[in-house]
């Protein structure tokens, strides 16, 4: 099973830290792996779940998306009904349950377009624990009213002006005041990203994605499906849809990344299809990156998707094979943004959007199939704004 | 060798090493070369180099600012070897590259450890290469007579000092405070028992670093270890002149002076 004990998805994974965070990483590790197999720990968890996010999600029948495939059945598993809009909010509880388990009053967080900074400010506002989330200037100004919902919830919002003023320097921002104040404080990383055991412990929480749509899959058609389809940015939606799956191995795996404004422009963030092996944020994984190892500038309509890297474990699955990965323009995933729209009265975030772009334009790979599960991982709501101001120009 | 003469010889001589930091290219790679021999004119035992990382996360405002012009000028890898090259046309001083782990893995660790010791680089230190990832360019760094410099914390167990006392070259890089590079007013009173708990596991040279900035701090760290390193300070110097070299390295000379004149030249526990 992977991770391995250091934390390594064969060459993937491990810990790029500075030696300051080894021993509070020894020490995660140690009370998450303890904690994992805890009863009470799991029941609350669960119990959170059940009465505050509204779990399970629905695994949706989309007869619309289905007619316009002319061939498979498509499912949606619909994340974007939990409490806050995206499955983010499945992360954050459980790490903020462990934060206060492991008896710490002060959580950070970094955020892109503010859904993970959203999600951990609720977390922190249920469990009463102090919140600071580090953003991007230029991300701040894009997504003002997620910035005002964090600080409704009560938490502090860092402004962060550093490099290309987005998620990486968030993300850099945040774990340098975990290097500081690395006593009291918690780091709630948003993906499955970052040094061991983050990547293995943010994909197990998000996995109760793909257990219930497993369980669902098989109560409502008996069967397993033939296809899964996610979006990957950092890949925690994709984790946790596909991880329940691995060891069914008739199961094919897609993950879709973001192509921007096309593969071969510099506008993109299709970190798998493009990049090679690196490190940043503490991880050895696929990485966009000039020639000497700097790393790019990435570009996504969906800013969701807007990041050079991606967790290690995608990087480990796409070179065994296991996993496929694809990607999708911001026009295509704009397209399927109306179309979903229009077909199923579901605004999908554009994150998501990317997924159902997919599956539309791959029709011919898809058509003998007979059954897809896609993990409708946000709803749009955020979105709209943007949309608006994209489709009125066209 | 350098590294380890030079702390031999300074040992010899009741002297506690000074070593300064600066980018490369930062303003840029001719006035890099220029600042290297003024800082060891005025008594710089030893000089890391910056080679700049889009995403230095072990670092505060001033590096990365100063890595971020470094970049923006155009400054990569093989820059590094260059300047490296010139300089070894008229300095012997020990010259450290500091940078992190992933501007070395993408031009592949053994031929940057090929390069680096073919230019006349002693040392390599990588914040964010911790003792359990290390093994792959350890073996090469040996094999090439290249010191790979470890880094410990505050935070580090009896534990891993240990394992670092069995790995590391040249000198360990002792980290005075949890946090990043930068200039502070405070400074970290508990750096006694850091120095202390760390010498009782390795008789390797002790150099402190992280928000030292002054000739009264590098002092005080200079009375526990056996180096001090500045490189915030010194950076931002740097920043405030890097329009008018001459000036820059006018101010730069006066400033590593007064941290020489800072450091006494007694207490060392360092065991030859």
């Amino acid at each position: 099973m992977y991770p391995d004990k250091n934390g390594h998805f064969k060459e993937f994974g491990g810990r790029f830290v500075p030696e300051i965070l080894m021993p509070a990483l020894e020490e995660l590790t140690g009370e998450y792996y303890r904690l994992k197999e805890d009863k009470i720990f799991n029941q609350e968890l669960t119990s959170y779940f059940n009465s505050y996010v509204g779990r399970p999600t629905p695994l949706y029948y989309a007869w619309g998306l289905t007619e316009l495939m002319a061939g498979p059945k498509v499912y949606l598993k619909r994340e974007d009904l939990t409490h806050t809009g995206a499955h983010k909010i499945n992360n954050t509880l459980g790490q903020a349950l462990l934060a206060c388990k492991m008896g710490k009053k002060k959580v950070i967080a970094e955020t892109g377009a503010g859904q993970h900074g959203v999600a951990t400010a609720t977390a922190a506002a249920m469990f009463d624990l102090e919140c600071d989330v580090y953003m991007g200037e230029e991300d701040m100004e894009r997504q003002s009213l997620n910035v005002f919902r964090m600080r409704l919830l009560g938490a502090r919002v860092i402004p962060v002006s550093s490099g290309s003023k987005t998620l990486k320097d968030a993300t850099n921002e945040a774990i340098r005041d975990w290097v500081t104040n690395i006593e009291n404080t918690y780091y709630i990383i948003g993906s499955v990203v970052g040094p061991h055991p983050y990547p293995e412990m943010v994909r197990d929480f998000q996995s109760i994605i793909g257990r219930e749509a497993r369980e669902q899959v098989l109560s409502l058609e008996g069967r397993l499906p033939d296809s899964l389809i996610a979006c990957v940015g950092g890949g925690s939606n994709a984790m946790g849809l596909f991880y329940p799956f691995l060891n069914d191995t008739e199961v094919e795996m897609i993950g879709v990344e973001a192509a921007g404004m096309g593969l071969d422009t510099d506008k993109h963030s299709a970190t798998l299809t493009r990049g090679r092996a690196g490190v940043l944020h503490g991880a050895m994984s696929y990485l966009l990156q000039d020639e000497y190892g700097q790393v790019s500038p990435v570009h996504s309509i969906s800013a969701g998707l807007d990041y050079p890297g991606v967790g290690p474990e995608h990087a480990f699955l796409n070179i065994t094979g296991r996993v496929n990965y694809g990607s999708i323009t911001d026009q295509e995933a704009l397209e399927a943004f109306q179309i979903l729209s229009e077909t199923e009265g579901i605004i999908p975030a554009l994150e998501s959007a990317h997924a159902v772009a997919y599956l539309l334009n791959n029709k011919e790979h898809f058509k003998d199939l007979t059954l897809i599960v896609l993990n409708l991982s946000g709803r749009g709501d955020k979105d709209v704004n943007l949309a608006a101001r994209l489709l009125e120009v066209e | 060798m350098r590294i380890k003469n030079t702390f031999t010889q300074l040992k010899e001589n009741g002297e506690k090493a000074l070593i300064t930091f600066i980018t490369a290219g930062d303003p840029d790679l001719d006035t890099t070369e220029r600042l290297v021999l003024e800082m060891e004119r005025k008594g710089a035992d030893i000089v890391e180099l910056g080679l700049p990382f889009s995403d230095p996360l072990a670092d505060g405002p001033v590096i990365q600012k100063s890595s971020q012009r470094a970049l923006e000028g155009g400054v990569r890898t093989p820059d590094m070897f260059q300047l490296v090259r010139r300089l070894r046309k008229n300095t012997d001083i020990p010259l450290v590259i500091l940078t992190y782990y992933n501007p070395v893995f993408s031009f592949g660790l053994e031929a940057f450890v090929k390069e680096a010791a073919s230019a006349g680089v002693d040392g390599l230190i990588i914040p964010d290469l911790p003792l359990e990832e290390s093994d792959e360019l350890k073996k090469i760094t040996s094999s090439q007579g290249v010191d790979l410099i470890y880094l410990l914390a505050p935070t580090s167990t009896d534990e891993r000092i240990k394992r670092t006392d069995k790995k590391a070259g040249g000198f360990i890089y002792c980290v005075s405070i949890t946090g990043v590079t930068g200039v502070r007013e405070e400074f970290s009173s508990s750096i006694e028992n850091l120095i202390k708990r760390i010498r009782k596991y390795t008789s390797l040279p002790l150099a402190l670093g992280f928000g030292i900035s002054n000739p009264q701090q590098a002092g005080l760290a200079a009375y526990y270890a056996d180096g001090v390193i500045v490189g915030s300070a010194l950076v931002k110097i740097v920043e405030q002149h890097g329009d008018n070299p001459d000036l820059l390295i006018k101010k730069v000379g006066e400033y590593v002076g007064s941290l020489k004149e800072g450091i006494p030249g007694q207490f060392s526990d360092f065991p030859i």
